[in-house]
């Protein structure tokens, strides 16, 4: 186990990212919601670089009580990261994807100390 | 001191957007290809593409035909729509999907070489991104021209596009290659095709696109199949989406249309070149069918040879079963389907795919195929893999290629 430096606390926005290099390992760094989430920048699909894609709020369909649909809508809760070579999407709180909980990206623990960020690998 | 806390540094590309260089999109399969230590193998790409609609401008310049040139010329200072005279159907926007895949938007990173058309400098940054010693590059919107209300019009731009591409593109470059559009429902173009650029040296064969609604065995073409087979030369079925048949007008989203009408058009087709004997009238021109997958052909082989089994009457050409002709063809293996990695096994069993298996990225497009996807496959052996990602193309196009290192 080692511990290695992302970055200031500060310095994370909202939905922000810093993507690091430690040796040949690549880590995505996110600030979802008030907290930090960590992801090994592979996609679990052909290995593309899912941590440098877009982050987009997850699609869900709207589903009336009568079971007709009324179209699509973003989800109020469920933030994406989509992986820029395949659209691969994936929860960024859990590292699942939305319709396969047996894709999932791999996940690093994460701890804030004095405003400074770490990840533990 | 030693803080306990380990040094790392931030990635130059912290998102990827339009504006990001190929090869650092790509950047994960050139490391991991060196990871893997098959930097030394001969990798040919058999289908990969470039956006001739963004040289529009100069490919219909190479019109023949005044008036259709004038009218190409005018369409140019329209605004929205396609460029003028292509038939560009506008549901094709959703490949990127809603901008989720950026290579498949726009590429838009710089190129300051303008020594050679920015086309072969994109290429060649994919070429060598991917460690490819060859790619076959067809074009991207034309591959919808089987379509065009007026056939007269696909065959007058196949051809300028032909022209363009063989003086623009490819001879800057050996390693880029091309199976040139033959517009098939002109056959005296496809002819004059074939016979003005059959020895191109940057030319491996030529290409129907197989969305396109006359059966390929149609008596009017019997021609061009036979020059083809005089030469030698291989004949490629490009599948490609539509969403103006019957059957896929009912499919509203673009993942139903895409996984349907890709393979659907060279169901079709492949059924009648097989039913129709295609194989026993032309043995001297290999058959390639592209961008299908694989998925298909397991199912291909099974109802094949069962309905001929019960109704041999209705194919009397044919002197073996339907499935030993498919295993005669070649397939390319882009977009590869492994989400059941049994069936793709038994899949590549079923259609030999030691020998009849070609390597294809389909870059840049949406749901393109690195080489290592091939690497990966947990059921081929060392050799297997070599034939399928490079020699298998190589014994096809009489290719001599001496692996250059790019490790």
């Amino acid at each position: 186990m080692a511990e290695i430096y992302v970055g200031r606390e500060a310095d994370f926005e909202d939905r922000g990212r810093k993507v690091i290099a430690h040796g040949d390992l690549e880590i995505g760094v996110f600030f979802i919601d008030g907290g930090f989430y960590a992801y090994e920048n592979r996609c679990v699909h052909q290995g593309g670089p899912i941590c440098q894609g877009r982050i987009l709020n997850r699609v869900i369909e709207k589903i009336a009580d009568d079971k007709t649909s009324h179209g699509l809508a973003w989800s109020d809760e469920d933030v994406h990261i989509v992986c820029p070579w395949h659209g691969y999407e994936f929860n960024l709180k859990t590292g699942i994807h939305p319709g396969n909980k047996n894709a999932r990206i791999r996940p690093f623990e994460t701890r804030v100390a004095d405003g400074e960020v770490y990840v533990i690998v | 001191m030693d803080s306990g806390v380990e040094q790392t540094r931030d990635l130059p590309v912290q998102q990827i957007t339009i504006e990001t260089d190929t090869r650092d999109i790509l950047a994960r399969e050139t490391r991991y290809r060196r990871e893997k230590g098959f930097t030394d193998w001969t990798i040919v790409d058999v289908d990969a593409h470039h956006s001739e609609m963004s040289s529009w401008r100069e490919v219909v310049e190479y019109l023949d035909d005044p008036i259709l040139k004038h009218y190409a010329q005018e369409f140019q200072s329209r605004t929205g729509g396609a460029p003028g005279l292509s038939n560009h159907m506008p549901g094709l926007r959703y490949q990127d999907a809603g901008g989720r895949i950026p290579h498949q938007q726009q590429m838009a990173e710089a190129v300051a070489d303008d020594s050679v058309h920015r086309d072969v400098t994109l290429v060649r940054r994919s070429m060598d991104a991917l460690g490819l010693d060859m790619q076959v590059l067809f074009p991207g919107n034309l591959l919808q021209l089987g379509t065009h209300p007026q056939p007269r019009v696909e065959a007058h731009l196949a051809l300028a596009y032909n022209r363009w591409v063989c003086e623009r593109i490819l001879p800057h470059d050996d390693r880029i290659k091309t199976l040139l559009y033959l517009p098939i429902t002109e056959p005296d173009t496809s002819l004059e095709i074939i016979r003005e650029f059959g020895e191109n040296p940057s030319v491996l064969g030529f290409m129907v696109t197989s969305v396109r609604f006359k059966p390929v065995h149609h008596n009017s073409y019997i021609p061009i199949y036979r020059e083809l087979d005089e030469r030698g030369l291989p004949l490629a079925f490009h599948a490609g989406p539509t969403w103006a048949d019957e059957w896929s007008k009912q499919l509203d989203l673009f993942i139903s249309m895409h996984s349907i009408s890709f393979v659907l058009c060279n169901m079709v087709h492949l059924t009648n070149w097989i039913v129709h004997g295609m194989q026993e009238r032309f043995p001297n021109m290999p058959v390639m069918w592209i961008e299908s997958g694989v998925a298909w052909l397991a199912f291909m082989m099974q109802r094949l040879d069962s309905e001929y089994m019960m109704r041999p009457s209705e194919a009397p050409l044919l002197k073996k079963l339907p499935s030993d002709y498919m295993r005669e063809m070649y397939y390319t293996t882009q977009p590869i389907e492994t989400a059941n990695m049994g069936l793709t096994e038994e899949t590549f069993k079923a259609v030999n795919a030691d020998t009849q298996l070609l390597y294809a990225s389909d870059w840049p497009h949406w749901d393109f195929n690195p080489p290592s996807t091939i690497y990966d496959l947990p059921f081929l052996d060392e050799q297997a893999k070599k034939n399928i990602l490079g020699e298998n193309a190589c014994r096809l196009f009489n290719l001599d290629l001496k692996k250059k290192q790019t490790a």
